[in-house]
């Protein structure tokens, strides 16, 4: 059995918004250079999971966790973190495309200027970079002045893959990153993930259940803030061990 | 396409319905909808009228009386001799000096309220205060710029105690103009550089206030307009109409054009012309806020950006 590393170590990840206990007691471990795909119905946590994985779920001033999450051993949640820093490392990709309403350029070098780098030579090389393994560049190369927002959706969203490939990021989340777009589109960003996936290690929610057969290599399925079952996608989608698990990706709730 | 066409209803082919739309309440409703349009208009066009007869009168008054010398030309008591270029300067002066203090003061404390203060009774109490002020009379401000600014601090009637109050008086406005221009700024858009790794100031000088400020800056307009046309608080602090000499520096005394149309009205009974004065004095200041607002509707829809 071939060795896996272990980027995202999640220890009774246990989370709170207000009274309400949104996730329970989450054990799992996510690997380096994997696709793993979280699926479940709506309201399962799923996405307040996958935001807790770049600390954005504090942004609601009501959360609270416990617990520990460790990121390449460390604890993401320790005093000694800035959540800043974390980001830089782990990037993410929201479920409706959000670009600035600025140029496409200034789109993906957003977050290396306002992490410091001035050198306009490596500026243009990293845009290049980005854009190329968003699959974009070709699309945008010519006008890479014009503003993001004359760009369709998809392309939007893949400025926004671009954006956050442009910070050097170890893991990249993606929080239902289709679910705005039309299936070409859909399309383009599943085969875009394919590809990434030799480079980053990339979380992805989603509520398509074929998505995540088509693109993940392991799926955890959560219900009601609980993770049932996790494990090897093929494995999950064949051989369920959970009644629960294979009542949904049957269909016959969700 | 134009006629009405007679739409066989389902029911009549076997569907079972609950509910027939009536075809005559339809129609109704849509005579309605028509004839409304007139009503809404006719409204539009009265208070145009009014608008329309005052200009008329106050431009007819002042015709023959707004000359190059009058605009450029010290007061008198004679009103041959009359302008109004200390009023000017005045009025320039104290924009020097609201212009500055509502913009730092007012755009800080949107800032502070919308992206840093906490969801909190604090903060509700604040902002219901803020909104109670903007709609405080004036004459209210001027008090409070008499008793603090003009007495307790010794300014008097300087331009620096009659510029301080204005800015009091529009304060209120362009925090809530610039809080709302926040406010409308979508939150997806914080969120997307909050994940890349932004902290607050960042955030807010580079995505959240580049969106805003057009918004931002016309509230801002439209709040120093306000001070330019307004008079009570300044009668109250009691800055004199007489100044024969042109301001030279925010410390000295001053008259702006609302109080120099204000007193030569009082005097218009005594003397006739004084009419014709404060007639083309108002013209001047029209035009002032012609200008202000033009530029505010440009500001808005050079920057404005789509979504």
């Amino acid at each position: 059995m071939e060795q896996k590393e272990t980027v995202f170590q999640v220890k009774d990840l246990d989370l709170w918004y207000g009274k309400d206990q949104a996730l329970k007691k989450i054990n799992l471990e996510i690997y380096k250079n994997q696709v793993t795909a979280i699926i479940g119905p709506s309201g399962c946590g799923k996405s307040t999971f996958i935001k807790t994985l770049n600390r954005m779920v504090e942004n609601i001033p009501i959360v609270r966790t416990e617990g520990e999450i460790l990121y390449h051993g460390e604890d993401i949640f320790h005093k000694g973190v800035r959540v800043e820093e974390l980001r830089t490392q782990v990037g993410m990709v929201f479920q409706k495309p959000n670009p600035f309403p600025k140029s496409i350029l200034e789109n993906v070098l957003y977050a290396p200027k306002i992490h410091g780098l001035k050198d306009k030579e490596l500026l243009m090389d990293i845009a290049e970079k980005s854009l190329k393994g968003a699959a974009l560049w070709d699309e945008v190369k010519n006008r890479l002045h014009d503003n993001a927002y004359g760009l369709s959706g998809g392309q939007q969203q893949r400025l926004c893959i671009a954006r956050a490939l442009a910070v050097q990021p170890d893991v990249i989340l993606m929080d239902e990153p289709t679910s705005a777009l039309d299936p070409i589109a859909t399309a383009k960003i599943e085969e875009l993930m394919e590809e990434l996936k030799n480079d980053y290690t990339i979380v992805i929610v989603t509520h398509s259940m074929q998505q995540a057969a088509r693109i993940s290599d392991r799926t955890a399925f959560f219900l009601m803030g609980e993770m049932i079952e996790y494990g090897e996608t093929k494995h999950l989608f064949t051989n369920p061990k959970d009644k629960r698990t294979e009542d949904y990706i049957t269909g016959r709730f969700g | 396409m134009d006629h009405v066409r007679e739409i066989v209803p389902d029911a009549k082919k076997g569907i079972k319905r609950v509910f027939q739309a009536d075809r005559k309440q339809i129609q109704r409703r849509v005579q309605l909808s028509e004839s409304l349009r007139y009503v809404f208009a006719s409204m539009i066009f009265m208070a145009l009228l009014v608008l329309i007869f005052l200009l008329v009168d106050i431009f007819r008054t002042s015709r023959g009386w707004l000359t190059w010398d009058f605009i450029t030309g010290n007061l008198s008591i004679f009103p041959e001799k009359a302008g109004i270029f200390g009023a000017i300067m005045g009025t320039l002066y104290m924009m020097l000096i609201v212009i500055p203090v509502t913009f730092i003061l007012g755009v800080s404390t949107a800032i502070y309220l919308e992206e840093y203060a906490k969801q909190g009774r604090l903060k509700h109490f604040i902002n219901i205060n803020i909104s109670n002020l903007a709609s405080v009379p004036s004459v209210i401000f001027g008090l409070l710029g008499l008793a603090v600014f003009s007495r307790l601090m010794g300014l008097g009637g300087s331009i620096l105690a009659g510029g301080l109050t204005m800015s009091l008086l529009v304060l209120p406005i362009v925090v809530v103009a610039s809080q709302e221009a926040l406010k409308a700024v979508p939150s997806y858009l914080r969120e997307a550089s909050y994940a890349l790794g932004a902290d607050k100031w960042t955030t807010v000088s580079r995505v959240v206030i580049p969106v805003a400020l057009p918004s931002i800056l016309t509230g801002f307009i439209l709040g120093v307009s306000r001070a330019i046309g307004e008079t009570a608080p300044l009668v109250v602090l009691g800055i004199p109409t007489l100044i024969l000499r042109v301001p030279r520096g925010i410390m000295d005394d001053f008259t702006t054009l609302p109080i120099q149309i204000y007193y030569w009205t009082l005097d218009t009974v005594l003397t006739p012309e004084y009419g014709n004065l404060a007639a083309a004095t108002i013209v001047v200041l029209l035009l002032v806020l012609l200008v202000m607002n033009s530029v505010a509707i440009y500001i808005r829809n050079r920057f404005e950006k789509k979504f």
